[in-house]
């Protein structure tokens, strides 16, 4: 059994559509911690010590936010900034993290045709939060690639999101169980279609 | 009435010739000479009486001691060491050799030439710091110097006034512990002990001093200070001062040397800066009016007789010293224009010599005659010292900086915050630039309160922060921030309109009340004044609205937005009050922006999406093509 934690950011949670159920979900699953990061430091006076011992305490960190100008809610920029310190999460005999499992769950304004050479941001998705990447890289952390909700303004009226929130519970539940296949799901370009296949079955007994 | 005319003519000649003497960048010691010159040989209204009014007046003196003790706290002694036995001493040292020497070769007695020598290395502390004040020069590396110098000649003028009885020529007794002051009075009554005996007595006397200084003197002065009267404990401090002083005289010392000790004893009390400004008063007229005596007391006849042998003494004098004081600059490593101003600066001698002359006379170490010719040299050296600070000023800075290999000062100094008012509200502001690093002096006049700090460990000094002298004492002028946060409204008020008048330099950050307040502290001059409840029920609101289900971050956003608004309507309405105050106008605007807040809370607070009044991370539009 793994330890999943899923820091989550939403400034405006009153106001989320997908993001705040989604979070909701998180919370339901047994061996999964839950943080909502804007209301533990309303005031962005993150906690350094208590957030480094929850990164020691689980084995995958998930960072659930709705994509912001490419990247995270701001808080989750303060959290990396304070948090991931050098001799804790880098540097020279920094093991803290090293070998815990790192993934972004978020969800998109655009479509996923506008994630693309030819499309409108002109980017693959994946390359795209090549900082979350990099950063897990530094760490040690192994990076797996995006859980992503793609035009998440009107996956309610289209009727999509309840397959994506269990699909989100599944991956969790996967996660927790340790029957994802991370090696496929480092080298996927997002996980939500390929979940099927990733996720081993249940050998058995 | 004999009395009150001649405090007439005294105080009249001060009051016209020392602010003239300010004015004209002399000082005020130059001030209450030339006053005493000019009732005495000039005009010629005071004559005989003028040396019992400089016997009563030579209290000032050990009002003075008592208060340099007071500034000298052991800690920051400690720190200057170096500079006071090493640049300090050296100077004391060698100003006296040289002086002593000259001494000899005019075919003095050695006593004489001794007595002559430790008296005139002293300079004068009172032209000198003051003004290295007024020219923004005390905090270079000269003005430090400087300032190093006169305050080891401050100490050594003890050690001076304990020897100058021993140096009694064909001394007829003065044993160990003699007679001091020259008064020759006192002591008797241990005359009748052998000398081990009379050792003791005086040894316990200064125990007594130093212990009852450090255990008694906190409760007794809190107890006084409990009355709330304040010139109970003015006289508190006054009965301090003599009692110590005729305790001394009991046992045959010196009283200034006794009021000394007990200064340096208080300088770590709570009650220091009180102690100050309740004595400073005093010691400033009696040592002014001991300046007038010593100026009414010059010999004009000898001025006019030997005009050119007294001036030529005097520039000699400066000369030596002078001559001293370079090389030391040199040997103590300051620069250039740092040198010339210290030992420009230094080359005069001192209003203590006035005082040891005195002693000295009474004593029988130095003749009278020399004593008048010497008076008269010593006042023309300290006359002549604004020229020497103008030449440095006019010649050797400019030259200097022309050079251009100066270094720039290091201002190695942080800034100094005086807060008032150590109630709820001055202890969270202390508290954060205290662990913050900074040096508060913070002034409270409840002695619990006092108390209560002094066991966590903060220092707070006794006093009504609404008292000009206890600000000044507190070194408001050398402050970059004033705190004022009394409880009281009035009277804080009138603190920012004082310290906003007075010193000008100053920024002023105030406690308010509410809202009116914050307008008339501003025009009181304060530059910027916070409400001292705003923050507070602001937090305890926002708390209000996460417990009733608000995310907390969203409580925080609402708060701010209530924060931003209610601070608009601050500025929004300071013109309206300006005008008339309260009135019906005023109360109109205000109910206005009342309605526009509750306008923009209920926005916010649901209604259509994407209104610009709505503003933080809403979500696009459903209907956007491009996303």
């Amino acid at each position: 059994m793994a330890k999943v934690l899923v820091l989550f950011a939403h400034p405006r949670p009153d106001r989320s559509e997908v993001n705040q159920p989604l979070f909701e979900t998180a919370q339901r699953v047994e061996g999964v911690t839950a943080v909502d990061l804007y209301a533990d430091y309303p005031d962005f006076s993150i906690d350094i010590d208590r957030e480094q011992a929850r990164l020691t305490a689980h084995d995958v960190i998930v960072f659930q936010h709705p994509l912001y100008w490419y990247s995270s809610p701001a808080i989750m920029k303060e959290w990396q900034d304070l948090v991931l310190e050098h001799g804790f999460a880098y540097g020279h005999d920094a093991t803290a993290l090293r070998g815990k499992v790192f993934l972004n769950a978020i969800t998109t304004g655009a479509k996923p045709e506008a994630y693309s050479e030819a499309g409108m941001n002109h980017a693959e998705l994946r390359s795209l939060l090549g900082p979350f990447e990099r950063t897990a890289d530094l760490c040690g952390m192994r990076y797996l690639a995006p859980f992503v909700l793609f035009g998440a303004g009107r996956a309610l009226e289209q009727d999509r999101f309840g397959a994506h929130r269990n699909a989100y519970d599944r991956l969790l539940k996967a996660l927790v169980a340790e029957r994802l296949d991370l090696e496929m799901a480092a080298k996927a370009t997002v996980l939500t279609d390929a979940l099927q296949d990733l996720v081993l079955e249940r050998e058995e007994n | 009435m004999a009395l009150l005319s001649e405090a007439f003519v005294y105080l009249c000649a001060a009051v016209i010739a020392v602010p003239i003497a300010n004015r004209l960048g002399l000082g005020s010691v130059l001030g209450y000479l030339i006053a005493g010159v000019m009732i005495g040989p000039v005009i010629g209204i005071v004559g005989a009486e003028a040396a019992d009014v400089q016997h009563f007046a030579e209290f000032g003196v050990v009002m003075m001691l008592f208060l340099v003790g007071l500034e000298l706290q052991p800690a920051m002694l400690w720190k200057m060491r170096q500079q006071l036995v090493g640049l300090g001493g050296l100077q004391v040292a060698g100003t006296g050799l040289a002086f002593c020497g000259i001494g000899f070769l005019f075919d003095l007695h050695w006593q004489s030439a001794l007595a002559l020598g430790m008296i005139l290395s002293l300079s004068s502390t009172a032209i000198v710091l003051q003004t290295l004040n007024e020219k923004n020069w005390l905090r270079t590396e000269g003005g430090q110097s400087s300032f190093s110098v006169l305050l080891t000649q401050d100490i050594a003028v003890i050690p001076m006034l304990a020897l100058l009885p021993l140096l009694a020529i064909g001394g007829d007794h003065s044993g160990p512990g003699g007679h001091g002051e020259g008064a020759g009075h006192g002591g008797e009554a241990l005359a009748a002990l052998p000398g081990w005996a009379q050792a003791l007595v005086i040894l316990a006397v200064i125990a007594a001093i130093v212990v009852a200084g450090r255990y008694l003197m906190r409760p007794v002065f809190r107890f006084i200070a409990e009355a709330r009267l304040r010139e109970i404990f003015t006289a508190t401090a006054l009965l301090l001062v003599i009692g110590i002083a005729l305790v001394m005289d009991f046992v045959g010392l010196s009283p200034a040397l006794g009021t000394f000790l007990a200064g340096v004893v208080l300088s770590d009390s709570d009650y220091r800066h009180e102690l100050e400004s309740d004595i400073e008063p005093f010691k400033g007229l009696l040592l002014g009016l001991f300046f007038l005596t010593v100026g009414a007391g010059i010999d004009f006849d000898l001025l006019f007789g030997a005009p050119l042998t007294i001036f030529g003494l005097a520039l000699g004098l400066m000369a030596v010293k002078f001559t001293v004081l370079y090389p030391l600059g040199v040997l103590f490593r300051l620069k250039g224009p740092h040198r010339w101003l210290f030992a420009l600066g230094l080359a005069q001698a001192g209003e203590f010599a006035f005082v040891l002359f005195g002693f000295a006379g009474g004593a029988g170490v130095l003749e009278p005659s020399l004593i008048k010719t010497m008076t008269l040299v010593v006042a023309i050296s300290m006359l002549l010292t604004p020229a020497l600070f103008i030449f440095y000023e006019k010649v050797v800075a400019p030259r200097a900086l022309a050079k251009a290999d100066l270094e720039p000062d290091v201002i190695d100094r942080k800034g100094r915050v005086v807060l008032a008012g150590m109630g709820r509200f001055g202890q969270i502001v202390s508290r954060l630039l205290l662990t913050s690093g900074y040096e508060v002096i913070i002034l409270d006049h409840d002695p619990q309160t006092i108390e209560n700090l002094r066991k966590i460990g903060i220092r707070t000094f006794y006093g009504d922060a609404t008292r000009p002298d206890l600000l000044h004492g507190a070194g408001l002028d050398e402050a970059d921030l004033f705190i004022a946060a009394l409880d009281d409204r009035e009277k804080q008020t009138e603190l920012v309109e004082h310290v906003a008048r007075t010193y000008p330099k100053v920024r002023i950050l105030a406690r308010a009340r509410d809202r009116h307040h914050v307008y008339e502290l501003e025009n009181a001059g304060a530059h910027h004044a916070e409400r001292e409840l705003f923050e507070g029920a602001l937090a305890l609101g926002r708390q209000a609205l996460a417990e009733l289900g608000f995310h907390p971050f969203r409580a925080r956003t609402k708060a701010r937005e209530f924060r931003h608004h209610d601070i608009a309507m601050l500025d929004n309405l300071r013109e309206n009050f300006n005008d008339g105050g309260a009135d019906a106008s005023y109360i109109d605007a205000m109910r206005a922006q009342s309605e526009t807040l509750f306008e923009i809370m209920r926005v916010d607070r649901g209604g259509e999406r994407h209104e610009r009044t709505e503003r933080g991370w809403t979500p696009p539009p459903k209907g956007d093509a491009t996303l």
